[in-house]
């Protein structure tokens, strides 16, 4: 029994491989109908599905597959030419054979969906060559063409008092021209019998085909020749039944024409087999046996480590000599398995083009699907987890994104629209771009979109940037399209899509111009097997965090340690650059011991905190140690620790001991810092604002009196005005000025922190800079505006004076650095109340 | 259940267990074990089998019995599961017995604990009883325990 299984088993992997080929060669053969070779690799496919369902018995499947070959041979002995109508029946018989295949390989035995239709359709084609305007594809011919039918009807109800037979043969004739021809000569000798109907015949057809102007119908006019001939035949009812053995008798289908391409008869079918080579040369490797030998060599790899080590204690030549040679040999295995893994994204594109041309079709849309980059590789594992998410964002773009080619002219582009594919590496990551020249994202009604489906508020809308609203689309239930079509646009989707990517590590990117067009950027890792991870210690354990998480590693001495890991409610968080940065201590987070009271902290060595990303939140995870950096093998959890959210994986080191790989976000949700973060940016902004502290920030740097500097956020700064002296003016024993329609009062700087030398007023302009607040602005009055510069903050010494928080060394001199928010709120109470941050 | 069965036998403190011969893939030595934090505190750890990644369970724990005396290692049976394999640390390896079905009976209503769901029945071997373990059960970890 296990024999048959695995030769259906290789019937179906190989079914499959063809199937996907079949789709590609039925495509271009569609531009190029010409091309034998490919003709040839398509009749091969058919045929051998054919030879082995037969051989196994699958007889539905060897019938359909059977109708699909015998067209094939007519189309590659040149007796007939492929158009689209016969591409889309053999694209339907593709299909047809996909499904019994899935069905077979679900173990459901070949279903019980009946293909008979598409049988027929086959074997008529067969027949016609495809000359027909088909239904599916051109309803307005079919339905013209059905109404040309019509008069043809009523033209020949007015033959039938000249001839009873004749009619009948008319009929059949317009069914079968091709047939009818090859009747001409077997009715020669009899053709007196019917002569009576033949002139007026003649002239009805005229008359008909004098309203047939649409193209296909065009060759009507040499295939009404023939008709006159046969209509005089005398068995016109043994030719229908002969060749449409199951003809439904609806007027459209059976209006037919002979093949313009008739003369390709001439053509010999003179190209046989030429086997495609590539396939010749490769071998089928089941992955599980990869996967095996992956890990092989994984052992290899760490027993060639042992080995190293002891020949370096060694002085035996030949044994250093050996084991160099091991080295190398080992190091080459390891890359050739692991490329064996890797496949082109070809792979996952192969599908693609089948799908736009159907879409487009439906859609009514006219696209060009355009490939870059398809012999990028990526691991096979990755690879079968974008092919989902890529299927869903072409549908998407074709149905929602390039707009029908009307609308695209009447907005200046061609009626064609073109979707992009490409795939790059960069940085040892794989890029992948889906482009569209449709509309674009429309981002008003993305938010009007969102509030409606109450996504949003209204007053998050407000507050959000572009960016923020175009990644609204990506949310669960989200949907900007008009209508539902049963294409897409149901809502579920793109965050599908996102979850899909982010699954395997990687991260989608939308950017839209509206009325020009979308990219969706996928950025994925290469490998999901091997990740490079960075090694960190927490206590005598090691541990792995994969690095496309990693920021930055902070290490503080211990003598900062205590005064700049600051409490909040106990909760430990770091100034980075003037973000407070929450810390999560890593023996805490795996409850290796209790959380650190302050009195812990006090005792402290020095500290490393690694910084790190989930869902654009960072956080500092403080860990005892710092390694190294590695190529990891990611192994799976066994089912029993799969529950534990810290965890990614696990993996073995070059000394065989096994480590555990850190997943980042799960340690983050833990801990609530992915929750909790959007209450905490807010916190952060009152808290970091206005204070110094180690921290980078822009600052602008006043002078005053002769030599000293101040510095300010330039993030509270409005802008810096020069005002004519005589434009001071003075309103409630205050110096004002007109600013901006309002009344802005001044203050002068150097009245309140009195400088060492009073400024020089003598000058004819004031230097001032600019606060506002809620429409109401305030002037502070300074010496000078030296400079804007970005650098981190040292405050040395706390400031004494009302209004400077401390010291810092900017540009190599001491200055003073402002604390705006009490200078102003000293000047005028009612401009700032105290909770709100400058 | 054929009348013979060839069991692997191995001891816990002082009960003597056996699990189908069948069911294990190998017996080895003490390995290191890498500590998982979090995890229920009946899995020790995780071992590196050549390559494989299998999980302890330490078997005294899953029994609710006292923690192997210090300095005494366990030894590892590995048991294969549909998951992939398990190893059990259990004390001391036994031989691999071949024991008649008709001296098997089922465990005493009175049995309680971790050893009533995980003992299925016991061989009355001359002088002392060799439990069968439940080993599927064995491996199940019960998350809920945890905490």
């Amino acid at each position: 029994m296990d024999s048959i299984d695995d030769i259906v088993k290789e019937f179906l992997i190989e079914g499959y491989e063809n199937l996907d080929r079949l789709d590609h060669d039925l495509m271009a053969l569609e531009e190029v109908p010409d091309d034998r070779n490919r003709l040839s690799s398509v009749f091969r496919a058919i045929h051998t599905i054919k030879g082995t369902s037969g051989f196994l018995g699958f007889n539905k499947l060897e019938r359909v597959a059977h109708v699909g070959e015998s067209l094939l041979v007519l189309l590659r002995d040149g007796k007939i030419r492929l158009n689209s109508i016969i591409a889309t029946s053999l694209l339907g018989l593709v299909d047809a054979v996909r499904k019994i295949m899935a069905s077979i390989e679900a173990g459901n035995g070949e279903g019980d969906a009946d293909y008979s239709e598409l049988v027929e359709t086959l074997e008529r084609l067969q027949v016609t060559g495809g000359i027909e305007p088909d239904m599916s594809t051109a309803t307005s011919e079919a339905k013209r063409a059905s109404q040309i039918l019509d008069t043809i009807a009523e033209q020949v109800e007015m033959l039938t008092a000249a001839s009873a037979p004749a009619t009948e043969s008319v009929t059949t004739s317009a069914k079968k021209p091709r047939k009818g021809r090859r009747k001409k000569a077997a009715a020669n000798p009899i053709v007196d019998e019917g002569n009576v109907a033949v002139a007026e015949l003649d002239a009805s057809f005229a008359k008909v085909l004098n309203e047939i102007d649409i193209a296909p119908v065009e060759p009507a006019v040499a295939a009404a020749r023939p008709v006159e001939a046969s209509v005089t035949s005398s068995k016109p009812v043994e030719v229908r039944s002969e060749h449409v053995p199951a003809n439904d008798g609806q007027k459209n289908e059976s209006f037919e024409e002979d093949s313009k391409f008739g003369g390709s008869n001439d053509h010999e079918g003179s190209d046989k087999c030429q086997a495609q080579s590539v396939s010749d040369s490769s071998v089928r490797i089941d992955v599980a046996l990869l996967d095996r030998l992956m890990n092989l060599v994984g052992e290899l790899v760490l027993a060639r480590n042992q080995i190293l080590q002891c020949s370096r204690s060694t002085e035996d030549p030949s044994l250093l000599a050996a084991s160099q040679r091991l080295n190398l040999i080992t190091s080459e295995l390891q890359e050739g398995v692991m490329k064996t893994r890797m496949q082109p994204i070809q792979n996952a594109w192969a599908k693609l083009p089948r799908i736009v041309r159907d879409l487009s079709m439906t859609c009514g849309k006219k696209i060009q699907l355009k490939m870059e980059g398809a012999e990028t590789e990526l691991d096979k594992t990755i690879l079968e987890a974008i092919r989902d998410p890529l299927t869903h964002i072409v549908r998407n773009s074709v149905d929602h994104g390039i707009e029908a080619p009307a609308v695209r002219e009447s907005r200046g582009k061609s009626a064609e629209g073109t979707l992009m594919l490409r795939a790059f590496h960069e940085g040892g990551q794989v890029n992948i771009e889906i482009t569209d020249d449709g509309g674009g994202i429309n981002l008003p009604r993305v938010k009007e979109k969102a509030i409606s489906q109450g996504l949003i508020t209204a007053d998050q809308a407000a507050a959000m940037s572009d960016r923020e609203l175009m990644n609204l689309i990506l949310l669960p239930g989200f949907s900007t399209a008009a209508a539902v079509t049963n294409i897409s646009g149901r809502g579920v989707g793109m965050d599908v899509v996102k979850t899909n990517v982010e699954k395997i590590g990687g991260t989608l990117d939308i950017q839209s111009v509206f009325g020009q067009g979308t990219t969706l950027r996928i950025k994925i890792p290469l490998t999901l097997a091997i990740v490079p991870a960075l090694m960190v210690s927490c206590g005598n354990d090691r541990y792995a965090i994969p690095q496309n998480s990693l920021v930055e590693l902070v290490r503080l001495e211990s003598d900062r340690v205590q005064h700049e890991i600051e409490h909040i409610h106990g909760t430990p968080v770091y100034r980075l650059r003037g973000n407070l940065l929450p810390l999560l201590y890593l023996d805490e987070q795996l409850q290796l011991r209790p959380a650190r009271t302050s009195a812990d902290l006090k005792q402290d060595q020095a500290i490393n905190i690694v910084v790190l990303n989930a869902e654009n939140r960072q956080f500092g995870l403080v860990v005892d140690g710092i390694n190294d950096t590695q190529e990891i093998v990611v192994k799976p959890l066994g089912t029993h620790l799969k529950k534990i959210e810290a965890y990614a994986g696990v993996t073995i080191m070059g000394d065989g001991a096994v480590a555990l790989i850190l997943d980042v976000l799960g340690i983050a949700k833990q801990a609530h810092v992915v929750s909790t973060s959007r209450d905490r940016s807010v916190a952060q902004a009152e808290i970091t604002d206005g204070l110094a502290g180690d921290l980078k920030q822009t600052l602008l740097l006043l002078g005053m009196g002769t030599d000293q500097r101040m510095a300010i956020p330039l993030s509270v700064v409005a802008r810096l005005e020069e005002i004519p002296i005589r434009s001071v003016e003075h309103a409630d024993n205050q110096q004002v000025v007109q600013y901006g329609g309002q009344i802005m009062p001044l203050i002068r700087l150097g009245e309140m922190l009195p400088t060492e030398m009073a400024g020089s007023p003598t000058n004819q302009t004031l230097q001032v800079v600019v606060f506002t607040k809620e429409g109401r602005s305030i002037g502070l009055v300074v010496d000078q505006i030296l400079d804007i510069v970005e650098t981190a903050l040292t405050v040395q010494q706390t400031g004494k004076r009302p209004g400077v928080v401390g010291s810092a060394v900017i540009q190599n001199r001491v200055t003073d650095l402002l604390d705006i928010h009490k200078l102003l709120s000293a000047t005028d109470n009612d401009y700032f109340t105290p909770a709100m941050a400058v | 259940m054929s009348a013979v069965c060839q069991l692997c036998t191995f001891y816990l403190d002082d009960l003597y267990f056996g699990v189908d011969v069948q069911k294990i893939q190998e017996v080895i030595r003490y390995q290191v074990m890498t500590r998982v934090p979090l995890a229920p505190p009946v899995v020790r750890g995780l071992i590196n089998l050549r390559g494989q990644i299998v999980t302890a369970i330490d078997m005294r724990r899953r029994l609710g019995m006292p923690a192997l005396p210090e300095g005494k290692l366990p030894m590892n049976v590995v048991i294969r599961t549909d998951d992939g394999p398990v190893s059990l640390l259990v004390d001391e390896i036994g031989d691999v017995l071949e024991v008649r079905e008709e001296t098997y009976e089922r465990p005493p209503e009175t049995l309680h604990g971790a050893a009533r769901e995980l003992v299925l029945g016991a061989y009355k071997l001359s002088g002392q009883l060799l439990l069968t373990l439940d080993s599927d059960r064995a491996v199940s970890v019960n998350f809920d325990q945890h905490e």
